[in-house]
């Protein structure tokens, strides 16, 4: 029996037609889309072809779409190059608590060039609060940028009310939408942004390429200089085998959506119902109803979340845990300590993430061993009297 | 995590898990916060370690070292049982990983708070288990600081931009 994989949020397998589009562009293309020649020509219309399919899944212009490395990349880019684009206007950028480290990091150097940043709180269910936004923006404030859907618990933020609140206060408007874009409709004109990030391997396109969706009229300065690809936006000779398969993975989340979307959410469902069934004393993080519908976060009391994805890894199910062992930082999750979760219990998340290949009977499974699995641990834990107290 | 085929054995199949209720000492170390807990019980005679038993709330290798500390505890005498170390423990499970060596690897500093507060009870000093926790909540205005010009630099930051030095990857309550 093969391993029942439940961690497609760090990546999802290539769909099949990517993986042979890949395939048939490295036998048959190898030119450089700016070499106005026979080589050159097949591989600018590949180029083309995918910016179109990427602008396609966001309702976008093709001229808006710019490639990048990935999500870090792209969140690099729209925080950064805004950040010098409107150095004139202002310093000030306004962020949530919960944000991935791409843009945590980013505010992190841009800092240190004196910019100020705020970044805002937000609610048991990781919500931003759109009239705290508006409550924190200044005259200097030049950027907001707040996730689509929190990577971590799932949660979708009210990108749309805060991106019409940006607007009006003329203020660049970013969101994050790696962990969104491909798995849930995302639509750049309803959303209202100004700038988009999101990465390939969220939606069965491979790893190290992402896109930058990037309205009309932004002022952003390069984060790679160099030479006039990409519109002058983003310098180097593109990532042209990964940018096909970014291309046909978009057009297919876009044509695959309406099913895999129902398929996903009952299987989330199902999962979230049958854990608060069999095992007790447990938290399903993050909001109940706005949330990602391939996403469950767990916190388990008395456990840690690295002995538990172990355990369950032995099971052959594959998960992800937020505990701070299992981070390179050894802090708890960020996200679930802002969230209000204490250390003890954030230390016990797990996050399955689902895809489409997953079945009822993998989801079964993981109901089958991990109460046992929980108990095993909660029976080894200091924290567990229950023996003693009762 | 890339564990050892010790610790992952040590880790599935703990040795010698629970509590001894009538324990002649107690140790607890570490919290939940830096993400490990350990309690050890043992029990004495004649200077001598004839039981020893653990719980633990953690990751693979705290359980793994925990599982460890146990067996090499056993059986030994106390002057014995302080002589070893962490790092002994580390060795024993055929090492283990380096973010690991700071936070997990507890297992020997359990033990000797436990012959610790064995020997303190002896001495009619503490009649409960000493607890050796700290309380670790992260304070307001606290921050990170480079090891060597001890300016206050960002989180994880990779280098100090004051002196320049690369700031070690490791924990750094």
């Amino acid at each position: 029996m093969g391993v029942i994989y439940l961690d497609h949020l760090a990546a999802t397998p290539l769909h099949p037609k990517v993986k042979e589009a890949m395939i048939h562009h490295i036998e048959n293309v190898f030119g450089n889309p700016a070499s106005d020649n026979q080589v050159g020509q097949p591989a600018a219309q590949a180029l083309e072809q995918a910016r179109a399919q990427v602008a396609a899944l966001l309702n976008a212009d093709p001229k808006e779409v710019v490639f990048t490395s990935g999500g870090t990349e792209s969140v690099n880019h729209a925080v950064k190059g805004t950040a010098i684009g409107l150095r004139q206007k202002g310093n000030h950028i306004i962020t949530s608590n919960i944000e991935h480290k791409s843009v945590l990091n980013s505010l992190r150097t841009l800092r240190l060039l004196d910019y100020r940043v705020t970044s805002l709180d937000v609610d048991s269910y990781g919500l931003v609060d759109p009239a705290a936004v508006e409550k924190a923006i200044t005259p200097e404030t030049i950027l907001i940028s707040i996730m689509l859907a929190n990577n971590e618990i799932g949660t979708l933020e009210p990108i749309a009310d805060i991106a019409r609140i940006a607007q009006k206060h003329k203020v660049v408007m970013h969101t994050d939408a790696v962990a969104a874009t491909g798995v849930i409709p995302v639509d750049v004109q309803a959303l209202g942004v100004n700038l988009l990030s999101l990465a390939a391997n969220q939606f069965y396109g491979p790893s190290g390429v992402g896109a930058l969706y990037v309205r009309k009229g932004a002022s952003l300065w390069p984060l790679l200089d160099g030479g006039l690809q990409e519109n002058k936006r983003r310098a180097g000779a593109e990532n042209l085998i990964g940018i096909v398969g970014l291309g046909l993975a978009a057009e297919l989340a876009r044509l695959e959506m309406p099913q895999r979307l129902p398929r996903l959410q009952a299987l989330k469902d199902r999962l979230t119902k049958g854990l608060t069934e069999r095992i007790p004393e447990i938290k399903i993080n993050g909001h109940p109803t706005q949330c990602l519908p391939h996403l469950v976060s767990v916190s388990v009391e008395y456990v840690e979340g690295e002995s538990l994805m172990l355990m369950l890894d032995e099971e052959g199910i594959i998960v992800a845990t937020r505990s701070a062992c299992a981070s390179g930082s050894l802090r708890a999750s960020h996200v679930l300590i802002g969230a209000g979760l204490g250390h003890a219990l954030a230390q016990g998340t797990l996050v399955f993430t689902l895809g489409m290949d997953n079945t009822e009977a993998d989801v079964d499974k993981v109901l089958q061993v991990l109460p046992g699995i929980v108990q095993t641990l909660r029976e080894m834990s200091p924290l567990y009297r229950t023996e003693r107290t009762g | 995590m890339a564990y050892s085929p010790i610790v992952l054995d040590h880790f599935k199949n703990p040795r010698n898990v629970g509590e001894i209720l009538q324990a002649d000492g107690v140790g607890e170390v570490g919290n939940p916060v830096c993400g490990d807990m350990m309690s050890v019980y043992i029990k004495v005679d004649q200077d001598r370690i004839t039981d020893v038993k653990f719980k633990t709330f953690g990751c693979g290798a705290a359980i793994a070292v925990s599982s460890m500390i146990t067996e090499m505890a056993k059986g030994k005498t106390l002057a014995e049982a302080m002589k070893i170390t962490n790092a002994d423990v580390a060795a024993a499970l055929g090492g283990l990983p380096p973010n690991k060596l700071h936070c997990s690897n507890l297992g020997a500093d359990a033990l000797h708070s436990a012959i610790k507060n064995y020997l303190d009870r002896k001495a009619g000093k503490a009649a409960a288990p000493d607890l050796d926790k700290e309380p670790h909540h992260k304070q307001e205005g606290e921050g990170c600081y480079c090891p060597y010009c001890e300016k206050k630099v960002e989180e994880e930051a990779p280098m100090c931009i004051f002196c320049g030095r690369e700031i070690p990857h490791e924990h750094d309550h």
